[in-house]
């Protein structure tokens, strides 16, 4: 037991239990999640995961930069879905500041919202599935993928590290024929997701290694702190975007996918459904969208155009005072939550009147659900812990940060 | 939406529901009150903070069944120098509270929710592990981020951001 002895301690209870080391380099933890397993046989009597191997003090490094410098951090904390960490971030900075965002921007983010749950939940999809057993729905989700990724690329110019969305607006305007490319994405999606579920619903090995596998109910879910589809697998009917709606949810219509078994099944339908119904919100986003423009009209705190900054005296003054100084935010403390594709996602930013934040912390989905994997495999078989870890869709990043 | 001062006089806020339950039990357990960016925070006496979060979470006019999240802020070098932030959510009333405690810098210790909701076991050893705040009556407080060997707490405002060298 001496290399056990610097991290977490577990003794043997019995003579008959063995001490296991799942990772962090086993290519089911997703990353580089170290679960240690107490086994009898083939059950597991204890499980506990050991994380911090990916911890890169975020917070404290946001401390340290400008508001708007803090934009490209959020990207790195859940690297599968970057845009839902900008937006959480910004939409809490404008809280904080007041700032009212003009109709087109918050369509807009909508819009690459859906697109990155699409883009997270297809990941998810083709890992969970290649980790029970099922190597093809990899390749074919990866394929769709391509896809959401080019188009990211075409807006912002990267295709992960987005950092796309700006306090008080979004970077630019998106280019010619990404609305059509993303009608077009929109139009064949739905079909791809069939081919999928021909793969996996109804398939009888993946109905025996999912149904009735790693159980959790509601109450055990509400009180280890799951959220998103964990917790709506478990019965659970709360979305933060249909019931505390932000940045222009309130005019969208969709469904929210609950399932009441708890198993690795009932979570599974919810995030295929889900995908289903961030379909339906982007080919609503791409009808309504608004004209108008992308910034909100606040020259201190949003960079003017690159037009107007050579022209104009006064645009140029703010630019150079932006960078250098960033600007102000009064003192205050806000708390924004978001609905991720792992649940919630919420940024706690407290200002002190000055340029730099104070305090950022970041609620991360996973990190709270990660807790739940503990109730959901002890007393069950090994081979049922990669499933469940798979169910519970973590980013490794987003734990640790 | 224009920003408008915050309003911390009790008398206002008191049909709050998270408010209103708190002054019905102990109205010396409540320190303060603030409605800021249309969010609640009640700031609670330190000894009270578990007691306070079962009355919320068994409120049954609106439950704050959820705990959201555990994190703190260090007001170095002033004191009380931490803040404890709990930040509550009721799942059928879609409503939030935030729940502050105030700490001093010598031996800054408060009682774990954890008995409360068992997922606030690994909010509070974040909070341990990044500020040194002490959990009492957590099951096992323990580094969970930094490495066991660690020296220091590293989001505690005395300590540099580039670390020691």
């Amino acid at each position: 037991m001496a290399h056990l002895t610097s991290t977490p301690v577990v003794e043997p209870g019995q003579d008959r239990t063995m001490i296991l080391n799942m990772g962090p380099q086993h290519p089911s933890t997703h990353g580089v999640l170290r679960v240690i397993l107490e086994i009898d046989g083939e059950n597991v009597v204890r499980l506990m995961p050991d994380i911090g191997f990916l911890h890169t003090g975020i917070e404290k490094t946001c401390e340290a930069k400008f508001y708007q410098q803090v934009v490209p951090l959020t990207d790195r904390i859940d690297y599968l879905c970057p845009l839902t960490n900008n937006l959480c971030y910004v939409l809490a900075v404008e809280k904080l500041l007041g700032l009212e965002i003009p109709p087109k921007a918050q369509w807009l983010r909508v819009l690459l919202n859906e697109l990155t749950r699409i883009n997270s939940h297809l990941v998810w999809l083709g890992t969970h599935a290649m980790d029970i057993g099922a190597l093809t729905v990899f390749l074919y989700c990866f394929r769709e993928r391509e896809e959401i990724l080019r188009m990211f690329e075409m807006v912002s110019g990267q295709r992960m590290m987005t950092s796309y969305f700006r306090v008080g607006g979004i970077a630019l305007e998106p280019p010619l024929g990404f609305f059509d490319r993303v009608r077009d994405f929109a139009g064949y999606f739905p079909e791809k997701v069939d081919e999928y579920e021909n793969l996996l619903t109804g398939n009888p090995i993946w109905m025996m290694r999912t149904k009735g596998v790693a159980r959790m109910t509601a109450e055990d879910a509400i009180a280890l702190g799951a959220t998103g589809p964990t917790l709506r697998g478990s019965g659970v009917d709360i979305d933060l975007r249909r019931d505390m709606p932000y940045s222009g949810y309130e005019n969208f219509k969709f469904k929210v996918p609950v399932s009441q078994e708890g198993d690795v099944f009932a979570r599974y339908i919810c995030r295929v459904q889900e995908l289903r119904e961030s379909v339906q919100i982007i080919r609503q986003a791409l009808d309504g969208m608004p004209e108008g423009p992308i910034k909100a009209d606040a020259p201190h705190v949003v960079l003017p155009d690159r037009e107007k900054m050579k022209t104009q005296m006064e645009s140029l003054i703010y630019h150079f005072k932006i960078i250098t100084e960033g600007f102000a935010v009064p003192a205050g403390e806000v708390y924004q939550a978001v609905e991720s594709p792992r649940g919630e996602m919420g940024y706690y930013i407290v200002s002190d009147g000055t340029a730099k934040p104070y305090r950022v912390h970041m609620r991360a989905a996973c990190f709270a659900n990660l807790q739940t994997l503990a109730k959901m495999c002890e007393g069950r078989l090994l081979a049922d812990v990669v499933a469940a870890i798979g169910s519970i869709d973590i980013v490794l990043g987003e734990i640790d940060r | 939406m224009p920003l408008t001062p915050p309003i911390t006089d009790l008398e206002q806020l008191k049909n709050h529901p998270a408010v209103a339950r708190l002054l019905a039990w102990n109205a010396a357990a409540v320190e303060g009150v603030k409605f800021d960016r249309d969010e609640m925070t009640i700031y609670v006496e330190r000894g009270s903070v578990r007691e306070a979060c079962v009355r919320l979470k068994d409120d049954p006019a609106c439950p704050f069944n959820f705990l959201s999240d555990v994190t703190c802020v260090d007001w170095y070098p002033s004191e009380p120098r931490f803040e404890v932030v709990y930040h509550l959510l009721s799942i059928p009333k879609k409503e939030r509270v935030r729940l502050k405690v105030r700490l001093d810098s010598a031996g800054p210790a408060v009682e774990s929710v954890t008995s409360v909701w068992p997922g606030a076991n690994y909010f509070e050893r974040e909070v341990f592990d990044l500020f040194g705040i002490r959990f009492t009556g957590h099951p096992c407080l323990r580094r969970i981020l930094m490495p066991e060997d660690w020296e220091g707490h590293p989001l505690r405002k005395d300590y540099p951001v580039e670390g020691y060298r």
